[in-house]
């Protein structure tokens, strides 16, 4: 297995490099679907350049980066372009162990529901085999590598890469952690959860910090150590959590935030920054006491959700959860509207530049055609995160209950969320 | 969302589209052609209203009287460039300067991607004694202007009559000059190069920060010199008056809308086309506002006005009004796209008129061309119109004064303005100069054709997706199910062949005609232009053959997924591009939806293929261009014969390519990149075996 997913590496990398060599990179690194004012390359440098100088980065309003990014630059700088297309392959490297193992253990606790006889009799062709499911990590590598939005993330070196190298990595230990201590997952969950809202939200949104740090004083567990080196610096970090939690800088991007603050009278700003940012954790709960039997499909959903409500996101967050898709390939038949929702999502990814064009080159359109698309696209993501999240649960619902169920009245039975 | 999420409605709403499928289809396309010929009647087409506060009413009192004057300008003008065979640079700097203003020369170069062939603008040389033309008898390639001379074989030409010679002195007189000696011959004709005049008159009471810019763009003909006397008489009466609060630019741009587009980069310093120019010594500040002038005749009997710039672009509505408001007071006959305004709106011969404007409109702003030089200035976010003097046999004319008596109106107006124009509408169409639809009620026009591609995709969906699943639900009990990636697998490697080799005739299309000019005319006897014609049509026909290779290797299980798949790709590709082009160029969108989208819904293996493929060439984006040429002409009451049309048709492919590499036109890249390519994968699905 390792042949092909060298394979994907080099042709991942290949037409990485290439991009980089051409007059396109310089365009796609200006995108505001790409890159965020929290995850900008052309902000990093600022930054540095500051740094050199003598200056704190964080004393403007310009640098937001984690303290961590700005010294491992500050050794790589001219490496940048090499350092990017390494973080993108690790990432890859790491979700496609940890989906490998991640489907052993599948497997192992579908066989001991097997032979507790714990599933309807005739769901046998929902049951897994591991003939489908041997594919499934390296489908994972390439749905990252290969995903436009991946590759158009790395030309832009936007931050957002790092990040989701870091998130990927979270996920491989929590899931080896899982599968050698032979604990039950929720400790492992645990850990990957308070990493994720680390990443995520330490860093571009900053919202769940406070929930974070004392779980870390805690030291739930050796390997959160390292955060704190990440946390602590001496640098004002206070700076970096304000600027996701505060949104001062409302550059468009493809989130929700940007065109409701513009608008907004600066009075009540305080009050509707507290009402969108609440978004981004208040599904954790109900979702943890749903999912508790099943932790990377919640880890999926969150970090998707994550993507999808921070305060500055970009179509690299989108890239990562989107990875896990064939992680998810048998709920295939169980979702309903995958296939307007695929076209809606790369319909608004194509009006994006167009709409952008028309409003800021053409000065024919406004914000508002601007904003009406990332509406689409985020209404499109929520949809079909919900999409999965159905079909997930009606999966386990037959698996428990029987694949033909019948009503009182002996017809065909549906089964409806409510 | 419970039309998402509610099982029996989404059942139901699944049973309507599969089954009324082609019902839906036919209504959908119906309905958007009969939107789209509704627009002209008045519910939709609303009166234009000016919306701009600063320019609100026409308090203006015009004052310009210097006809006579005007006309001596242009006599001397006319007679220096005679002398000279090219812009009288030193007069006209001299001329501005004597009326007052700052005056500027800008030169500059540009090296065209092949030769002009509807334009002369090229170099001859004193060593350029011009080689033999090549004549392609019976090719029906006469398109080129007879004096032409073809440069393929310049060491030829000693031991040859020098047939071409005739022509020399045509082509020297309207050629602007350029060292042979650095350049090497093939590349020399292709060199142009030419200066632009322009003179600012500077506003008494205000910082230089805003300007406005009237521009005369002078050919290589000797048409436009009453537009420059007119254009120096302006500039001598505003130098007179004492209320500019904006300067004003005063532009005679050299081998039309080349110098315009050098001019404008070097003014806001950026090269997006790869012109060189020399860096302008004078500037006036953000340009507000536009006006190119277009006038061959002492006396009009009317004014044509022209909006649609680069890439379909529009200028604001207000300025249009604002000409429309002054040709009124002055009493000024003015025509949009060569049409007079109907009068009566409640009958039916009023909309019938503005139908025909409107398609007229529809297909200039297609085409994507700058009709004017104000299509350029568009791109820079400076409003801008082109306003031209027609001389027809009508009874009553009118002389300069009326003419810069409008132009003055405008220019006051325009004075006035306290911000950018952006009250009023950029997206719109025109049935007539004083009616518009905005882009609320036309989109939906494009919307039901493109609703067409939606259904069938989404029936080919339901159909793909109900195989899948009657394979496995009938099953019922617990029996071997079908794996589906392997399926579906063999689905996406069969896509792969087809999508790829198309895209790469696409790549093809767009890279080798003018990269392989000189080959082709190093072994064929045709000039380059001819040659970049030659290729393009030729690629475009062998993409045709090619396709049928492209699946023999994929062995698919099921005969019919395969196809079925291809299509369903073909389709949202379509759908998608045009939805992009629709909102960026409504025209270009909505012409092509017309046409493609009926051929793209019935492409299938089964059933009447000759018919299919009949209509499928026939509705091809070549096809689709030819086809418009014809209904442009009939519209506009000059009808084509079949060989004119077709030379008519080289040309324009020619003009296409050109523009797209001089002034960044789109519609050649998009057409070759984009609906080629796609319109292949339809061309595939027809021929699936």
């Amino acid at each position: 297995m390792a042949a092909p997913l060298a394979l994907v590496l080099v042709v991942a990398v290949t037409v990485r490099a290439a991009l980089f060599r051409s007059s396109l990179a310089e365009f796609i690194s200006e995108r505001v679907e790409v890159v965020s004012p929290l995850s900008s390359w052309k902000r990093v440098v600022e930054g540095l350049s500051l740094l050199d100088l003598g200056v704190s980065p964080y004393s403007g309003a310009v640098f937001h980066e984690t303290p961590l990014i700005i010294y491992l630059f500050h050794f790589l700088i001219d490496y940048a372009e090499l350092v990017f297309m390494i973080t993108d392959a690790l990432t890859a490297i790491a979700l496609y162990f940890a989906i490998q193992d991640f489907n052993k253990v599948v497997f192992k606790k579908q066989k001991l529901l097997l032979e507790l006889d714990q599933y309807a009799p005739d769901v046998a062709e929902l049951i897994r085999t591991p003939m489908e499911m041997r594919y499934i990590p390296l489908k994972v590598a390439l749905f990252y590598l290969l995903n436009p939005y991946t590759i158009l993330s790395c030309v832009a070196k936007s931050t957002c890469a790092i990040n989701n190298t870091l998130i990927a990595f979270f996920i491989l230990t929590t899931i080896k952690a899982a599968v050698h201590t032979c604990e039950n997952e929720e400790q492992g969950l645990l850990d990957l959860f308070l990493g994720v809202c680390h990443d995520v939200c330490g860093k571009p949104s900053g919202n769940r910090l406070p929930l974070l740090l004392p779980s870390q004083l805690l030291g739930f567990h050796p390997r959160s150590l390292w955060l704190y080196c990440w946390v602590s610096p001496d640098f004002k970090l206070s700076c970096a959590v304000k600027e996701g939690l505060s949104v001062p800088d409302l550059t468009p991007n493809i989130g929700l935030f940007w065109y409701f603050f513009a608008e907004m009278f600066e009075h009540f700003s305080l009050f509707f920054v507290c009402v969108f940012q609440i978004n981004v954790f208040f599904y954790t709960i109900p979702l943890a006491i749903k999912l508790k039997e099943h932790p990377i499909f919640f880890m999926f959903i969150q970090i998707a959700i994550i993507a999808i409500f921070k305060s500055y996101p970009t179509v690299g967050d989108v890239a990562l959860y989107m990875a896990f898709f064939p992680v998810w390939n048998h709920l295939y038949r169980f979702l309903r509207n995958i296939f307007v929702l695929t076209c809606i999502i790369i319909v608004c990814s194509l009006l994006f530049p167009v709409l952008w064009h028309l409003w800021i080159y053409a000065g024919s359109a406004n914000s508002n055609f601007f904003y009406a698309i990332t509406l689409t696209f985020n209404v499109g993501q929520i949809l079909l995160i919900s999409d999965y999240f159905y079909a997930f649960l009606r999966r386990e619902y037959y698996l428990t209950h029987g694949l033909y169920l019948t009503a009182k009245d002996g017809t065909e039975a549906m089964l409806v969320l409510k | 969302m419970g039309l998402l999420s509610d099982p029996v409605r989404r059942r139901a709403l699944a049973r309507l589209v599969l089954r009324l499928n082609a019902p839906l289809c036919v209504l959908s396309y119906v309905a958007g052609i009969a939107w789209f010929l509704a627009l002209v009647f008045p519910p939709l087409t609303q009166r234009t209203y000016m919306s701009e506060n600063a320019m609100g009413s026409t308090m203006v009192e015009e004052q310009f009287a210097g006809g006579d004057r005007a006309r001596a300008f242009a006599r001397d003008f006319a007679a220096h460039r005679k002398k000279s065979g090219a812009l009288p640079v030193a007069w006209l700097e001299r001329t501005m300067r004597s009326v007052g203003l700052e005056v500027y020369t800008q030169s500059f170069s540009r090296k065209l991607p092949f030769p002009d062939e509807t334009h002369e603008r090229y170099v001859l040389g004193e060593w350029g004694v011009p080689g033999p033309r090549k004549h392609l008898g019976g090719r029906g390639l006469g398109w080129v202007s007879p004096w032409r001379v073809s440069w393929g074989q310049e060491a030829q030409w000693e031991g040859k009559s020098l047939v071409g010679i005739g022509g020399l002195e045509k082509g020297g007189a309207s050629a602007s000059y350029h060292s042979y000696t650095e350049v090497p011959p093939p590349y020399c004709i292709q060199m142009v190069s030419g200066t632009n005049v322009y003179g600012i008159l500077r506003a008494p009471r205000a910082a230089s920060t805003e300007s406005l810019v009237l521009t005369v763009p002078c050919g290589s003909d000797s048409t436009n010199s009453q537009a420059v006397g007119l254009l120096l008489a302006l500039a001598a009466h505003f130098r007179g008056q004492i209320y500019w609060a904006k300067d004003i630019i005063f532009l005679v741009t050299e081998h039309d809308l080349l110098g315009t587009e050098a001019w404008l980069e070097a003014y806001h310093d950026v090269n997006v086309t790869g012109m060189q120019s020399s860096p302008l010594q004078g500037r006036a500040g953000a340009i507000q506002a536009a006006v190119a002038l277009e006038l061959s005749s002492d006396v009009v009997t009317s004014l044509d006005v022209a909006v649609e710039g680069l890439n379909g672009q529009l200028p604001n509505l207000d300025l249009l009004n604002l000409f429309q408001t002054f040709c009124q007071k002055g009493g000024l006959l003015c025509t949009l796209q060569g049409k007079l305004q109907p009068q009566d709106w409640t009958s039916l011969d009023g909309p019938l008129q503005g139908l025909q404007t409107l398609l007229l409109m529809v297909l200039r702003q297609a085409s994507g061309r700058p009709h004017g030089s104000h299509g350029l200035f568009l791109r820079y976010r400076v409003e801008a119109l082109t306003l031209r003097g027609i001389n027809s046999f009508r009874q009553y004319k009118y002389d300069l004064v009326a003419v810069g008596k409008a132009l003055e109106g405008m220019f006051r107006k325009l004075n006035h303005l306290l911000e950018r124009l952006h009250q009023s509408f950029f997206l719109y169409l025109l049935p007539a100069l004083s009616r518009f639809v905005s882009i609320g009620l036309y989109m939906p026009a494009a919307g039901f054709l493109l609703l067409v591609l939606g259904l069938k995709a989404l029936e080919l969906w339901m159909q793909l997706h109900e195989a899948e699943v009657g394979l496995e639900e009938p099953g019922g009990a617990p029996g071997p199910s079908v794996p589906l990636p392997p399926s579906q697998g063999v689905g996406l490697a069969s896509l792969v062949a087809p999508l790829l080799i198309s895209q790469a005739m696409g790549l093809a299309l767009y890279v080798l005609p003018v990269l392989g000019q000189h080959v082709a005319t190093q072994h064929f006897p045709v000039a380059e232009a001819e040659a970049v014609v030659l290729t393009l049509l030729a690629i475009y026909a062998a993409g045709l053959a090619l396709p049928h290779n492209t699946h023999r290797v994929v062995s698919t299980q099921a005969p019919d997924r395969g196809w079925m798949a291809l299509k369903l790709v073909a389709l949202i590709y379509l759908a998608l591009q045009l939805g992009c082009i629709a909102l960026t160029n409504f025209s270009l969108g909505f012409l092509l939806a017309t046409t493609m989208v009926p051929a793209a819904a019935l492409a299938k293996p089964h059933g009447p293929r000759t018919l299919y493929a009949a209509l499928l060439v026939l509705t091809s984006p070549a096809a689709t261009l030819l086809g418009s040429l014809f209904l442009w002409r009939e519209l506009q009451e000059a009808p084509l014969s079949l060989a004119e049309g077709w030379q008519l048709f080289l040309a324009a492919l020619a003009q296409g390519v050109l523009e797209h590499h001089t002034y960044g036109a789109l519609l050649f890249p998009l057409l070759s990149l984009g609906l080629y390519p796609c319109w292949l994968l339809f061309w595939n699905v027809l021929f699936w075996k």
